[in-house]
Protein backbone atom coordinates (compact mmCIF):
# COMPACT_ATOMS: atom_id res chain seq x y z
CA UNK A 1 0.00 0.00 0.00
CA UNK A 2 1.29 3.40 -0.99
CA UNK A 3 0.61 6.48 1.13
CA UNK A 4 -1.50 9.28 -0.33
CA UNK A 5 0.66 12.08 -1.78
CA UNK A 6 1.21 15.20 0.35
CA UNK A 7 3.08 17.39 -2.17
CA UNK A 8 3.74 17.39 -5.92
CA UNK A 9 7.01 15.56 -5.18
CA UNK A 10 5.07 12.48 -4.07
CA UNK A 11 3.20 12.16 -7.38
CA UNK A 12 4.02 9.21 -9.65
CA UNK A 13 5.99 9.97 -12.81
CA UNK A 14 2.86 9.23 -14.84
CA UNK A 15 -0.69 9.90 -13.60
CA UNK A 16 -1.92 6.51 -12.34
CA UNK A 17 -4.13 5.28 -9.53
CA UNK A 18 -2.86 3.65 -6.33
CA UNK A 19 -6.24 2.87 -4.82
CA UNK A 20 -9.36 1.13 -6.01
CA UNK A 21 -12.14 3.45 -7.11
CA UNK A 22 -14.58 1.46 -4.94
CA UNK A 23 -13.80 3.98 -2.22
CA UNK A 24 -15.14 6.77 -4.44
CA UNK A 25 -18.85 6.75 -3.52
CA UNK A 26 -20.33 8.17 -6.71
CA UNK A 27 -23.82 7.15 -5.56
CA UNK A 28 -24.17 10.58 -3.95
CA UNK A 29 -24.32 12.13 -7.43
CA UNK A 30 -27.70 10.40 -8.06
CA UNK A 31 -31.02 12.26 -8.26
CA UNK A 32 -33.11 9.28 -9.41
CA UNK A 33 -32.63 5.65 -8.37
CA UNK A 34 -33.43 2.41 -10.17
CA UNK A 35 -35.77 0.12 -8.27
CA UNK A 36 -36.14 -3.47 -9.48
CA UNK A 37 -39.57 -5.11 -9.28
CA UNK A 38 -38.84 -8.80 -8.62
CA UNK A 39 -42.41 -9.74 -9.69
CA UNK A 40 -41.62 -8.59 -13.24
CA UNK A 41 -37.85 -9.40 -13.35
CA UNK A 42 -37.04 -12.47 -15.49
CA UNK A 43 -33.36 -12.50 -14.44
CA UNK A 44 -32.21 -12.01 -18.04
CA UNK A 45 -29.36 -9.78 -16.72
CA UNK A 46 -29.61 -7.32 -19.58
CA UNK A 47 -29.43 -4.55 -16.94
CA UNK A 48 -26.18 -6.06 -15.62
CA UNK A 49 -24.80 -6.20 -19.15
CA UNK A 50 -25.66 -2.59 -19.98
CA UNK A 51 -24.79 -0.81 -16.73
CA UNK A 52 -21.84 1.48 -17.63
CA UNK A 53 -20.63 1.68 -14.02
CA UNK A 54 -20.71 -2.00 -12.96
CA UNK A 55 -23.41 -1.05 -10.46
CA UNK A 56 -25.79 -3.95 -11.11
CA UNK A 57 -24.56 -6.91 -9.13
CA UNK A 58 -25.45 -10.56 -9.65
CA UNK A 59 -23.99 -12.80 -6.95
CA UNK A 60 -24.42 -16.03 -8.88
CA UNK A 61 -26.34 -17.36 -11.90
CA UNK A 62 -30.07 -17.55 -11.07
CA UNK A 63 -30.03 -14.77 -8.46
CA UNK A 64 -32.04 -11.58 -8.85
CA UNK A 65 -29.89 -8.56 -9.81
CA UNK A 66 -29.12 -6.03 -7.08
CA UNK A 67 -28.30 -2.36 -7.44
CA UNK A 68 -25.06 -1.11 -5.85
CA UNK A 69 -26.43 2.22 -4.59
CA UNK A 70 -22.98 3.30 -3.33
CA UNK A 71 -21.83 3.68 -6.94
CA UNK A 72 -24.97 3.85 -9.18
CA UNK A 73 -25.18 7.40 -10.58
CA UNK A 74 -28.83 6.97 -11.63
CA UNK A 75 -28.31 7.21 -15.39
CA UNK A 76 -31.37 5.06 -16.09
CA UNK A 77 -29.86 2.90 -18.82
CA UNK A 78 -30.91 -0.28 -16.95
CA UNK A 79 -34.54 0.90 -16.81
CA UNK A 80 -34.42 1.85 -20.47
CA UNK A 81 -33.02 -1.53 -21.54
CA UNK A 82 -35.13 -3.82 -19.32
CA UNK A 83 -37.40 -5.76 -21.74
CA UNK A 84 -39.88 -6.56 -18.94
CA UNK A 85 -40.15 -2.96 -17.67
CA UNK A 86 -39.16 -4.32 -14.26
CA UNK A 87 -37.01 -1.28 -13.38
CA UNK A 88 -38.49 2.10 -12.48
CA UNK A 89 -36.50 5.27 -11.79
CA UNK A 90 -37.72 6.91 -8.59
CA UNK A 91 -36.88 10.39 -7.33
CA UNK A 92 -34.24 10.36 -4.55
CA UNK A 93 -35.62 13.32 -2.65
CA UNK A 94 -38.96 11.61 -2.03
CA UNK A 95 -37.26 8.72 -0.27
CA UNK B 1 29.17 2.77 -42.70
CA UNK B 2 28.70 5.85 -44.89
CA UNK B 3 25.81 5.79 -47.36
CA UNK B 4 24.16 8.46 -49.49
CA UNK B 5 20.52 8.94 -48.48
CA UNK B 6 17.72 11.41 -47.77
CA UNK B 7 16.97 12.70 -44.26
CA UNK B 8 13.80 10.60 -44.35
CA UNK B 9 15.80 7.40 -44.89
CA UNK B 10 18.28 8.55 -42.24
CA UNK B 11 15.30 8.85 -39.85
CA UNK B 12 14.14 5.33 -40.75
CA UNK B 13 17.63 3.90 -40.11
CA UNK B 14 17.69 5.67 -36.73
CA UNK B 15 14.37 4.01 -35.81
CA UNK B 16 15.77 0.62 -36.80
CA UNK B 17 18.96 1.19 -34.80
CA UNK B 18 16.93 2.35 -31.77
CA UNK B 19 15.14 -1.05 -31.79
CA UNK B 20 11.73 0.66 -31.65
CA UNK B 21 8.99 -1.69 -30.44
CA UNK B 22 5.89 -0.14 -32.01
CA UNK B 23 5.65 2.10 -35.08
CA UNK B 24 2.23 3.48 -36.07
CA UNK B 25 1.99 5.76 -39.09
CA UNK B 26 -0.25 7.26 -41.72
CA UNK B 27 1.30 8.59 -44.95
CA UNK B 28 1.53 12.31 -45.74
CA UNK B 29 3.90 14.21 -47.99
CA UNK B 30 6.77 14.91 -47.36
CA UNK B 31 6.92 12.41 -44.49
CA UNK B 32 5.75 9.34 -46.43
CA UNK B 33 9.15 7.96 -47.36
CA UNK B 34 10.03 7.53 -43.65
CA UNK B 35 7.04 5.26 -43.02
CA UNK B 36 7.43 3.57 -46.42
CA UNK B 37 11.06 2.73 -45.67
CA UNK B 38 10.11 1.42 -42.23
CA UNK B 39 7.29 -0.66 -43.76
CA UNK B 40 9.79 -2.11 -46.23
CA UNK B 41 12.22 -2.96 -43.40
CA UNK B 42 9.34 -4.52 -41.47
CA UNK B 43 8.22 -6.89 -44.25
CA UNK B 44 11.86 -7.88 -44.82
CA UNK B 45 12.05 -8.81 -41.11
CA UNK B 46 14.76 -6.25 -40.40
CA UNK B 47 12.92 -4.39 -37.64
CA UNK B 48 13.04 -5.25 -33.96
CA UNK B 49 9.38 -4.28 -33.42
CA UNK B 50 5.99 -4.10 -35.12
CA UNK B 51 4.71 -1.71 -37.77
CA UNK B 52 1.06 -0.65 -37.89
CA UNK B 53 -0.57 1.26 -40.72
CA UNK B 54 -3.43 3.15 -39.02
CA UNK B 55 -6.38 5.12 -40.40
CA UNK B 56 -5.25 8.61 -39.33
CA UNK B 57 -2.54 10.53 -37.51
CA UNK B 58 -4.89 10.92 -34.54
CA UNK B 59 -5.01 7.12 -34.34
CA UNK B 60 -1.24 6.83 -34.82
CA UNK B 61 -0.55 8.97 -31.77
CA UNK B 62 -3.32 7.29 -29.75
CA UNK B 63 -1.89 3.85 -30.53
CA UNK B 64 1.61 4.92 -29.52
CA UNK B 65 0.37 6.28 -26.19
CA UNK B 66 -1.18 2.86 -25.47
CA UNK B 67 1.89 0.99 -26.69
CA UNK B 68 4.14 3.17 -24.57
CA UNK B 69 1.92 2.51 -21.53
CA UNK B 70 2.51 -1.17 -22.24
CA UNK B 71 6.26 -0.55 -22.09
CA UNK B 72 7.20 -0.32 -25.78
CA UNK B 73 9.60 2.18 -27.34
CA UNK B 74 7.47 4.02 -29.92
CA UNK B 75 7.85 6.05 -33.11
CA UNK B 76 5.75 7.85 -35.69
CA UNK B 77 6.38 10.46 -38.36
CA UNK B 78 4.12 13.12 -39.80
CA UNK B 79 3.86 16.53 -41.45
CA UNK B 80 1.60 19.56 -41.68
CA UNK B 81 -2.10 18.60 -41.65
CA UNK B 82 -1.18 15.23 -40.14
CA UNK B 83 0.47 16.93 -37.18
CA UNK B 84 -2.52 19.26 -36.83
CA UNK B 85 -4.87 16.26 -36.79
CA UNK B 86 -2.79 14.76 -33.94
CA UNK B 87 -3.02 17.96 -31.92
CA UNK B 88 -5.38 16.60 -29.24
CA UNK B 89 -3.29 13.48 -28.65
CA UNK B 90 -0.05 15.49 -28.46
CA UNK B 91 -1.34 16.95 -25.18
CA UNK B 92 -2.32 13.46 -24.06
CA UNK B 93 1.20 12.12 -24.74
CA UNK B 94 2.67 14.84 -22.53
CA UNK B 95 0.14 14.55 -19.71
CA UNK B 96 0.55 10.78 -19.72
CA UNK B 97 4.34 11.28 -19.63
CA UNK B 98 4.98 8.99 -22.62
CA UNK B 99 8.49 9.34 -24.12
CA UNK B 100 7.34 8.95 -27.72
CA UNK B 101 9.73 10.14 -30.42
CA UNK B 102 8.20 11.57 -33.60
CA UNK B 103 9.88 12.83 -36.75
CA UNK B 104 8.08 15.90 -38.05
CA UNK B 105 8.95 16.73 -41.63
CA UNK B 106 8.01 20.39 -41.42
CA UNK B 107 5.57 21.59 -44.09
CA UNK B 108 3.01 24.35 -44.72
CA UNK B 109 -0.75 23.99 -44.12
CA UNK B 110 -3.23 24.84 -46.88
CA UNK B 111 -4.85 26.73 -48.51
CA UNK B 112 -3.52 27.56 -50.98
CA UNK B 113 -2.48 23.94 -51.27
CA UNK B 114 1.20 23.46 -50.57
CA UNK B 115 3.30 20.41 -49.75
CA UNK B 116 6.67 22.11 -49.20
CA UNK B 117 8.93 23.11 -46.34
CA UNK B 118 7.73 25.59 -43.70
CA UNK B 119 7.79 25.76 -39.91
CA UNK B 120 4.13 26.69 -39.32
CA UNK B 121 3.13 23.12 -38.42
CA UNK B 122 5.74 22.65 -35.68
CA UNK B 123 5.48 26.17 -34.29
CA UNK B 124 1.74 25.62 -33.82
CA UNK B 125 2.53 22.73 -31.42
CA UNK B 126 4.87 24.78 -29.24
CA UNK B 127 2.57 24.75 -26.21
CA UNK B 128 1.79 21.04 -26.09
CA UNK B 129 4.77 20.25 -23.83
CA UNK B 130 6.74 18.20 -26.38
CA UNK B 131 10.47 18.77 -26.60
CA UNK B 132 11.31 20.15 -30.06
CA UNK B 133 14.67 19.57 -31.78
CA UNK B 134 15.51 21.09 -35.16
CA UNK B 135 17.94 19.42 -37.58
CA UNK B 136 20.34 21.12 -39.96
CA UNK B 137 21.17 18.13 -42.19
CA UNK B 138 20.54 14.43 -42.80
CA UNK B 139 23.22 13.14 -40.44
CA UNK B 140 21.83 15.31 -37.67
CA UNK B 141 18.36 13.85 -38.26
CA UNK B 142 19.62 10.31 -37.65
CA UNK B 143 21.72 11.32 -34.64
CA UNK B 144 18.97 13.47 -33.07
CA UNK B 145 16.44 10.62 -33.12
CA UNK B 146 18.89 8.41 -31.19
CA UNK B 147 19.58 11.21 -28.70
CA UNK B 148 15.87 12.04 -28.39
CA UNK B 149 15.07 8.52 -27.11
CA UNK B 150 17.81 8.79 -24.53
CA UNK B 151 16.58 12.20 -23.33
CA UNK B 152 12.84 11.40 -23.43
CA UNK B 153 13.11 8.03 -21.67
CA UNK B 154 15.21 9.35 -18.81
CA UNK B 155 13.07 8.65 -15.72
CA UNK B 156 13.49 12.25 -14.56
CA UNK B 157 12.23 13.56 -17.91
CA UNK B 158 9.57 11.20 -19.37
CA UNK B 159 8.39 13.65 -22.04
CA UNK B 160 7.94 13.11 -25.80
CA UNK B 161 10.24 14.55 -28.48
CA UNK B 162 9.66 16.00 -31.94
CA UNK B 163 12.66 15.70 -34.25
CA UNK B 164 12.12 18.29 -36.95
CA UNK B 165 13.56 18.12 -40.47
CA UNK B 166 12.64 20.65 -43.16
CA UNK B 167 10.28 19.26 -45.83
CA UNK B 168 12.02 18.43 -49.14
CA UNK B 169 15.10 20.54 -48.31
CA UNK B 170 16.23 17.65 -46.09
CA UNK B 171 13.53 15.01 -46.49
CA UNK B 172 14.15 14.45 -50.20
CA UNK B 173 17.75 15.62 -50.60
CA UNK B 174 20.56 13.07 -50.71
CA UNK B 175 23.62 13.50 -48.51
CA UNK B 176 26.32 11.24 -47.13
CA UNK B 177 25.19 9.79 -43.79
CA UNK B 178 27.32 7.78 -41.40
CA UNK B 179 25.15 4.93 -40.08
CA UNK B 180 26.49 3.84 -36.68
CA UNK B 181 26.98 0.15 -35.85
CA UNK B 182 24.14 -1.56 -33.98
CA UNK B 183 26.52 -2.52 -31.13
CA UNK B 184 27.52 1.10 -30.59
CA UNK B 185 23.88 2.25 -30.59
CA UNK B 186 22.88 -0.55 -28.18
CA UNK B 187 25.64 0.59 -25.87
CA UNK B 188 24.48 4.23 -26.08
CA UNK B 189 20.74 3.55 -25.88
CA UNK B 190 19.63 0.87 -23.38
CA UNK B 191 16.15 -0.72 -23.69
CA UNK B 192 13.16 1.37 -22.56
CA UNK B 193 12.55 0.68 -18.89
CA UNK B 194 9.68 2.80 -17.54
CA UNK B 195 8.95 3.03 -13.82
CA UNK B 196 5.23 2.43 -14.43
CA UNK B 197 3.66 0.37 -17.18
CA UNK B 198 0.54 -1.74 -17.74
CA UNK B 199 0.80 -4.86 -15.60
CA UNK B 200 -2.15 -7.26 -15.54
CA UNK B 201 -1.00 -8.58 -12.17
CA UNK B 202 -1.04 -5.08 -10.69
CA UNK B 203 -3.95 -3.31 -12.42
CA UNK B 204 -4.23 0.49 -12.28
CA UNK B 205 -6.02 3.26 -14.07
CA UNK B 206 -3.82 5.47 -16.28
CA UNK B 207 -4.61 9.14 -16.81
CA UNK B 208 -7.99 9.00 -15.08
CA UNK B 209 -9.94 11.92 -13.66
CA UNK B 210 -7.92 14.14 -11.35
CA UNK B 211 -9.81 16.71 -9.34
CA UNK B 212 -8.83 20.42 -9.43
CA UNK B 213 -6.93 20.14 -6.12
CA UNK B 214 -4.22 17.92 -7.74
CA UNK B 215 -4.33 18.73 -11.48
CA UNK B 216 -2.04 21.77 -11.27
CA UNK B 217 0.50 19.69 -9.34
CA UNK B 218 0.77 17.30 -12.31
CA UNK B 219 1.26 20.30 -14.64
CA UNK B 220 3.88 21.72 -12.26
CA UNK B 221 5.79 18.42 -12.45
CA UNK B 222 5.89 18.72 -16.24
CA UNK B 223 7.19 22.29 -15.97
CA UNK B 224 9.95 21.16 -13.58
CA UNK B 225 10.85 18.13 -15.69
CA UNK B 226 11.26 20.30 -18.80
CA UNK B 227 13.96 22.06 -16.75
CA UNK B 228 15.55 18.68 -15.96
CA UNK B 229 15.42 17.91 -19.70
CA UNK B 230 17.40 21.09 -20.37
CA UNK B 231 20.36 19.59 -18.47
CA UNK B 232 19.91 16.09 -19.91
CA UNK B 233 19.92 17.43 -23.48
CA UNK B 234 23.38 18.91 -22.94
CA UNK B 235 24.63 15.78 -21.16
CA UNK B 236 23.33 13.43 -23.84
CA UNK B 237 24.84 15.58 -26.61
CA UNK B 238 28.24 15.34 -24.86
CA UNK B 239 27.90 11.59 -24.38
CA UNK B 240 26.94 11.22 -28.04
CA UNK B 241 30.02 13.19 -29.05
CA UNK B 242 32.29 10.97 -26.94
CA UNK B 243 30.80 7.86 -28.51
CA UNK B 244 30.19 8.89 -32.12
CA UNK B 245 32.37 12.00 -32.56
CA UNK B 246 29.51 14.34 -33.47
CA UNK B 247 27.95 17.16 -31.40
CA UNK B 248 25.16 19.60 -32.18
CA UNK B 249 25.60 21.94 -29.25
CA UNK B 250 22.77 20.43 -27.19
CA UNK B 251 20.57 23.52 -26.90
CA UNK B 252 22.38 26.16 -28.98
CA UNK B 253 25.44 26.33 -31.20
CA UNK B 254 27.31 29.64 -31.59
CA UNK B 255 29.11 29.75 -34.95
CA UNK B 256 31.52 32.53 -35.93
CA UNK B 257 30.17 34.51 -32.97
CA UNK B 258 33.30 35.21 -30.87
CA UNK B 259 34.26 38.52 -32.47
CA UNK B 260 31.05 39.06 -34.45
CA UNK B 261 29.51 42.51 -35.08
CA UNK B 262 26.02 41.08 -35.64
CA UNK B 263 24.46 37.63 -35.26
CA UNK B 264 21.50 35.80 -36.80
CA UNK B 265 19.42 33.26 -34.82
CA UNK B 266 17.68 30.56 -36.83
CA UNK B 267 16.67 26.89 -36.82
CA UNK B 268 16.62 24.01 -39.29
CA UNK B 269 18.21 23.54 -42.69
CA UNK B 270 18.74 27.29 -43.29
CA UNK B 271 21.45 27.17 -40.58
CA UNK B 272 23.76 25.51 -43.13
CA UNK B 273 23.19 28.32 -45.61
CA UNK B 274 23.78 30.94 -42.91
CA UNK B 275 27.07 29.31 -41.84
CA UNK B 276 28.38 29.22 -45.40
CA UNK B 277 27.39 32.84 -46.09
CA UNK B 278 28.95 33.86 -42.76
CA UNK B 279 32.25 32.18 -43.76
CA UNK B 280 32.25 33.90 -47.16
CA UNK B 281 31.42 37.32 -45.71
CA UNK B 282 34.22 36.95 -43.16
CA UNK B 283 36.65 36.46 -46.03
CA UNK B 284 35.57 39.96 -47.08
CA UNK B 285 36.10 41.31 -43.56
CA UNK B 286 32.44 41.31 -42.53
CA UNK B 287 32.22 39.72 -39.10
CA UNK B 288 28.80 38.09 -38.98
CA UNK B 289 27.85 35.24 -36.63
CA UNK B 290 25.28 32.46 -36.71
CA UNK B 291 23.31 31.11 -33.76
CA UNK B 292 21.84 27.71 -34.42
CA UNK B 293 18.77 27.07 -32.30
CA UNK B 294 19.02 23.29 -31.97
CA UNK B 295 16.39 23.02 -29.25
CA UNK B 296 13.20 25.09 -29.36
CA UNK B 297 11.53 23.44 -26.34
CA UNK B 298 12.84 23.62 -23.68
CA UNK B 299 13.74 27.11 -24.89
CA UNK B 300 17.42 28.04 -24.26
CA UNK B 301 16.79 31.58 -23.01
CA UNK B 302 19.80 31.65 -20.65
CA UNK B 303 22.20 30.58 -23.41
CA UNK B 304 20.78 33.15 -25.83
CA UNK B 305 21.11 35.92 -23.21
CA UNK B 306 24.88 35.73 -23.84
CA UNK B 307 24.17 37.43 -27.16
CA UNK B 308 23.69 40.73 -25.30
CA UNK B 309 27.40 40.66 -24.40
CA UNK B 310 28.49 39.39 -27.82
CA UNK B 311 26.75 41.67 -30.33
CA UNK B 312 24.74 44.92 -30.40
CA UNK B 313 22.33 43.66 -33.09
CA UNK B 314 20.57 40.29 -33.37
CA UNK B 315 18.49 39.10 -36.33
CA UNK B 316 15.96 36.29 -36.09
CA UNK B 317 14.99 34.34 -39.20
CA UNK B 318 11.55 32.73 -39.22
CA UNK B 319 10.14 30.16 -41.62
CA UNK B 320 6.63 30.77 -40.29
CA UNK B 321 4.55 33.73 -39.22
CA UNK B 322 2.19 34.43 -36.35
CA UNK B 323 -0.45 36.60 -37.99
CA UNK B 324 -1.08 39.87 -36.24
CA UNK B 325 2.37 39.91 -34.67
CA UNK B 326 5.57 38.45 -36.21
CA UNK B 327 7.67 35.31 -36.48
CA UNK B 328 7.31 32.73 -33.70
CA UNK B 329 11.08 32.39 -33.19
CA UNK B 330 11.42 36.17 -33.14
CA UNK B 331 9.02 36.73 -30.26
CA UNK B 332 10.63 33.89 -28.29
CA UNK B 333 14.20 35.05 -28.89
CA UNK B 334 13.49 38.72 -28.21
CA UNK B 335 11.66 37.83 -25.02
CA UNK B 336 14.39 35.35 -24.03
CA UNK B 337 17.30 37.76 -24.37
CA UNK B 338 15.42 40.76 -22.95
CA UNK B 339 17.66 42.79 -20.69
CA UNK B 340 16.00 45.70 -18.84
CA UNK B 341 19.40 47.45 -18.74
CA UNK B 342 19.56 47.60 -22.54
CA UNK B 343 20.79 44.62 -24.49
CA UNK B 344 20.89 43.91 -28.20
CA UNK B 345 18.54 45.36 -30.83
CA UNK B 346 16.44 42.62 -32.45
CA UNK B 347 14.91 42.46 -35.95
CA UNK B 348 12.77 39.76 -37.50
CA UNK B 349 13.22 38.36 -41.02
CA UNK B 350 10.55 36.11 -42.49
CA UNK B 351 11.04 33.96 -45.56
CA UNK B 352 11.59 30.54 -47.11
CA UNK B 353 7.95 29.65 -46.47
CA UNK B 354 5.92 27.05 -48.35
CA UNK B 355 9.10 25.76 -50.00
CA UNK B 356 10.21 29.10 -51.43
CA UNK B 357 13.96 29.02 -52.07
CA UNK B 358 15.93 30.82 -49.43
CA UNK B 359 19.22 31.48 -51.19
CA UNK B 360 22.70 32.55 -50.03
CA UNK B 361 21.89 35.92 -51.68
CA UNK B 362 18.83 36.28 -49.41
CA UNK B 363 20.95 35.34 -46.40
CA UNK B 364 23.57 37.91 -47.35
CA UNK B 365 20.81 40.55 -47.54
CA UNK B 366 19.90 39.81 -43.91
CA UNK B 367 23.50 40.07 -42.68
CA UNK B 368 24.02 43.33 -44.61
CA UNK B 369 20.77 44.70 -43.18
CA UNK B 370 21.93 43.80 -39.64
CA UNK B 371 25.29 45.55 -40.25
CA UNK B 372 23.36 48.61 -41.45
CA UNK B 373 21.21 48.58 -38.27
CA UNK B 374 24.39 48.34 -36.20
CA UNK B 375 25.77 51.43 -37.98
CA UNK B 376 22.51 53.38 -37.65
CA UNK B 377 21.91 52.25 -34.06
CA UNK B 378 18.17 51.64 -34.45
CA UNK B 379 15.73 49.08 -35.87
CA UNK B 380 13.73 50.64 -38.72
CA UNK B 381 10.94 48.06 -38.71
CA UNK B 382 10.11 45.04 -36.61
CA UNK B 383 9.54 42.49 -39.39
CA UNK B 384 11.01 42.24 -42.90
CA UNK B 385 9.50 39.77 -45.37
CA UNK B 386 12.31 38.46 -47.56
CA UNK B 387 12.00 37.79 -51.28
CA UNK B 388 8.36 38.91 -51.57
CA UNK B 389 7.15 40.05 -54.99
CA UNK B 390 6.48 43.60 -53.75
CA UNK B 391 7.12 45.38 -57.05
CA UNK B 392 10.27 47.06 -55.74
CA UNK B 393 12.54 44.91 -57.89
CA UNK B 394 15.03 44.66 -54.97
CA UNK B 395 14.83 40.87 -54.79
Amino acid sequence: MVEAPKTYKDLPSTPITFFTTEDNKTGTWRTIRPVIDKEKCTRCYICWKFCPDLSIEVEKEGDYPNVDYDHCKGCGICANECPSNAITMEKEMEK
Amino acid sequence: MIEVMTANYAAAYAVKLARVGVIAAYPITPQSSISEKLAEMYVKGELHGKYFLVESEHSAMSMLIGASYAGARTFTATSSHGLALMHEMLFWAVGARRPIVMAVVARALAPPWNIWGDHMDVMSERDTGWMQFFCENNQETLDTILMAYKISENRSVMLPSMVIEDGFILSHTYEAVDIPDQDEVDDFLPPFDPEWKIDFNDPRRFGGLTMPDWWSEFRYRIALDQEVARKKIVEVDKEFERKFGRSYGGLVEFYNCDDAEVALVLAGSAVGTAKEVSDKMRERGKKVGVVKLKTFRPFPAEELKKLNDMVPVVGVFDRSYTFGYGGALYSEVRNGIYDPAGGALVKNYVGGMGGKDFTPKNMEFIFEDLLRIKKEGKVDKMVEWINIKDGTGRW
